[in-house]
């Protein structure tokens, strides 16, 4: 069976089991790597992308699902949004192992187009969904802020 | 540690070094002992045994002997070989080091990362290399223009001289890498320090993670390659009896089914099909004796040890005579066996083919994990490579070498180059578990409130007895008495003992090993005799700190950093040495929280020369959140052999919303390095659960709180 639908701009036909999760396509089959498996559950957003602008755990969701949807990884984000986001982790020195970094970044990127400045609360929330075991909660804060401020 | 039991302080090391044909210069330290086969192989370029290598092109490349899981070795090892190079961090590129006797840590007496040992261990070694390789590019230089090396200075990739020469690093090359290198190089004074310890520095990781191009292990690809899981029995140690792969050959995707000694593997184009295979698998399991394990069973058997004399690790004037002397009190406190839960979950890749064994993955022990394939392809060491990509956590998971094993295995039986990768629940269903663990501790007070006897007595499983056998002698794991054997409190009489018991279930080093253990029943005891005297608990523990200046510093500034007063309610105070770095905890709790909620966690550390202060301070406030989840969530249990939790539903980790202000100081100290990437861990269970008893009078004795 073909699903068909767009990966960062190009389309794709991808040729297999339509219950594959996201996540299984883009990294065994497409080669894209930055989203990560961390649970499988949709417990850790490791795996965060966007289906459609909407951040999604893209373990637990299957490629029929995208059908004829627009999936976004990391390297898909409009250039100013991806810059301010990279720039904003860089300048705090975010990552410790950086595993999760890359969904951190997608739920971030979800929350500044829904919210021009969100405040620590709605970080907080927003962010929440994302585990990261090293603790670098606090420079994510700050590197959303600063992102933020760099968007506006 | 203080003095650490593994040490050799008998390997002295010299360098080394060679030209190559193409006129790169590479410099290592050997040890003496390094076999002829490595020593040749410091003449070829290609390989990477060496910490230096600059090419013509004045490409200045430093090697990273350590696993990059977070804890900054990226950045700070080359770091130090970069400030005696004279050479800023942006001019340097990195590579991470193959495996070879030359990466030895010779705190552990393998190439490991772990133990908080990296740059312990490499402050010197490291300065010293390339204070060498600084040495003979001047020298270079000094003979070509034929004036004194004295009036030569290198300084960001060139060398100069007064009257305007000058010559790249890489020009000075290949003459460099044909003069002897001195024995002892002269280094840098502290004072003139350009790259360690400065506020700027930036990890040189950073770029690569945040644009989703850093290699993981779950990354790795190699041509041809098929991606395996793996089904083991429920039953850690438990082997395949029979294997029905018929369905799971049926799945689209699937290539092939392999058995291998503790599980049946399903290799297939992609993950979700080698995983959908493998849940059509039909296996039938000889579970073993681990089946009837329970978790109250081990418990109790822990328990029983406690009437066991076992060994003795510190002793000091009499206790035995006096810890019934005055008025006394006695405490047991508990704590359960714990998963590691790194966000990467184990995996690793392997080709065995032409008889040769390629190891990538993320690995902790290099050497351990040459030596488990080589066993498992049936090839010589020599023939095994190991690639070491970046680890999506370790906190010691990746020290054990059961997936390499496996990967290797899996390549071997199926003809093919795999990636092996758990699911997350294969993870926690197959940790090595921080062991449980039961202290019974006894003091007595003098009239005047100070204590005058301490007895503690620590059971729990030894992981060393299981990883390094050979260290543990007389009941003896030098691991084990991480936080208790290097008390800092003056105490008159002391004896502290530990019991082995092995309880069955298979255990592990869990960051900050033993430190995790002891600091909770020692700091929790300590609050429980300060109340006892009537004493504020900060005043009583800095009656007994009077010989240690460090611990006394730290202390005083979590005081004033916290806002801590005296006997006041809702905080909780901890203090210890783990590592050589003296550290002190204050948590102050939220008192309109209708339940255990952590307001502010203060945390100071004096740990010696800071590499990269202010990732010194994210390791600390990393690892005070991974310790603060522990204690307040999680636990592993065991029923019929079976661990209980699977996921991050069951077994949590700290989220964005559920975590306090962590306020990390560090006290500025030109004492020698100390240990970063575990001291956080420790001390947050014990001043939580003071903080608790002081907001409201309840003493938590057993982790984890669960409210």
């Amino acid at each position: 069976m073909t699903v068909s639908f767009n990966l960062n701009g190009n389309t794709i036909q991808f040729e297999g089991d339509p219950e594959t999760p996201i996540l299984w396509v883009l990294r065994d089959h497409l080669d894209v790597t930055s989203p990560k498996y961390g649970c499988g559950a949709g417990l850790c957003g490791a795996c965060t992308v966007h289906l459609d602008g909407a951040a999604i755990r893209s373990c637990s969701i299957p490629i029929s699902e995208a059908a004829g949807k627009k999936v976004v990884t990391l390297e898909g984000l409009p250039e100013k949004v991806g810059q301010a986001l990279q720039s904003s982790w860089v300048e705090f020195d975010v990552p410790q192992c950086g595993y999760c970094q890359t969904g951190q970044m997608m739920s971030a990127a979800e929350l500044l187009a829904k919210k021009r400045q969100p405040n620590t609360e709605e970080i907080k929330n927003a962010m929440s969904g994302n585990i990261c075991r090293c603790g670098t909660y606090a420079r994510i804060e700050k590197a959303v802020k600063r992102a933020a401020d760099k968007l506006v | 540690m203080k003095n650490h039991p593994l040490k050799n302080t008998s390997r002295r090391q010299f360098l080394q070094h060679g030209a190559a044909v193409t006129g790169a210069f590479v410099v290592g330290m050997y040890l003496p002992f390094t076999s002829d086969a490595a020593t040749s192989a410091i003449n070829d370029p290609a390989l990477a045994n060496a910490w230096v290598r600059i090419t013509p092109d004045n490409q200045i490349t430093l090697i990273c002997a350590r696993s990059e899981m977070g804890q900054d070795v990226y950045t700070s090892m080359p770091a130090l070989i970069a400030e005696e190079l004279n050479l800023p961090l942006s001019m340097i590129r990195v590579e991470i080091a193959g495996v070879a006797p030359v990466y030895i840590n010779a705190l552990l007496g393998g190439q490991i990362t772990g133990g908080s040992t990296s740059v312990r261990e490499g402050f010197d070694k490291l300065r010293i290399a390339g204070a060498a390789t600084r040495s003979v590019l001047v020298q270079a230089a000094a003979n070509r223009w034929n004036v004194p090396a004295t009036q030569c200075k290198a300084l960001n990739g060139k060398v100069s001289h007064a009257n305007g020469m000058t010559a790249t690093y890489g020009e000075l090359a290949a003459e460099a890498a044909k003069l002897p290198l001195p024995e002892k190089p002269e280094l840098k004074s502290p004072a003139n320090f350009m790259v360690i310890g400065k506020q700027s520095m930036r990890r040189l990781d950073t770029p690569a993670k945040v644009a989703g191009k850093a290699v993981f292990g779950i990354d790795v690809k190699i041509p041809g390659m098929a991606i395996a899981s793996l089904a083991q029995c429920p039953v850690i140690g438990g082997t395949p009896m029979t294997v029905d792969s018929v369905n799971a050959m049926k799945v689209s995707g699937v290539i092939k089914v392999v058995q291998i000694s503790d599980g049946v593997a399903v290799l297939a184009n992609n993950f979700y099909a080698a995983r959908k295979g493998r849940d059509a698998l039909k296996i039938t399991w000889n579970e073993g004796a681990g089946a009837t394990i329970t978790n109250a069973g081990m418990r109790k058997q822990l328990e029983s040890g406690l009437s066991k004399p076992g060994a003795i690790i510190k002793t000091v004037g009499d206790a035995g005579s006096n810890i019934t002397n005055g008025k006394t009190l006695s405490a047991q406190y508990f704590m359960p066996y714990l998963a590691h839960s790194t966000m990467e979950p184990v995996n690793c890749s392997a080709e065995v083919a032409n008889g040769k064994c390629r190891i990538i993955g993320p690995i902790q022990f290099q050497q351990g994990a040459q030596a488990v394939a080589a066993v498992a392809s049936g090839l010589k060491p020599e023939d095994v490579t190991v690639e070491t990509t970046f680890l999506g956590g370790g906190f010691g998971r990746k020290l054990e070498l059961d997936f390499v094993r496996q990967a290797a295995e899996i390549s071997k039986a199926s003809g093919m180059p795999v990636k092996m990768l758990w699911t997350k629940e294969d993870d926690i269903t197959h940790d090595f578990y921080r062991p449980m663990s039961v202290h019974q501790m006894d003091g007595a007070l003098t009239a005047s409130g100070k204590l005058s006897a301490l007895t503690a007595k620590m059971v729990s499983q030894s992981v060393t007895a299981r990883a390094f056998p050979s260290f543990v002698k007389d009941g003896n794991d030098p691991f084990m008495v991480e936080g208790s054997a290097n008390l800092t409190y003056d105490i008159p009489n002391i004896e502290i003992r530990n019991v082995i018991e092995d309880a069955g279930i298979r255990v592990g080093y869990w960051r900050s090993v033993s430190n995790t253990l002891n600091a909770f029943a020692v700091e929790s005891f300590m609050d429980e005799a300060a109340k006892a005297a009537g004493k504020d608990p900060v005043e009583f523990r800095l009656a007994s700190l009077q010989k240690e200046p460090r611990a006394v510093a730290v202390l005083k500034l979590a005081v004033q950093k916290s806002g801590y007063q005296a006997k006041s309610k809702n905080f909780g105070v901890a203090q210890m040495e783990a590592y050589g770095t003296y550290s002190a905890c204050i948590i102050e709790l939220d008192p309109s929280a209708s339940s255990t909620k952590v307001k502010k966690i203060t945390f100071v550390s004096d740990c010696g020369i800071t590499i990269h202060p202010d990732q010194a301070k994210a390791q600390l406030t990393g690892g005070i959140l991974y310790g603060l989840g522990a204690a307040l969530y999680d636990e592993i249990t065991i029923e019929a052999g079976r661990v209980q939790q699977s996921n991050f539903n069951n077994y949590p980790s700290i989220r964005m919303n559920q975590a306090p202000i962590v306020d990390v100081h560090l006290v500025p100290s030109q004492e020698k390095p100390g240990g970063l990437g575990e001291v956080g861990v420790p001390l947050v269970a014990p001043a939580l659960v003071n903080a608790i008893a002081t907001a409201t009078g309840h003493r938590i004795r057993e982790l984890p709180i669960k409210t």
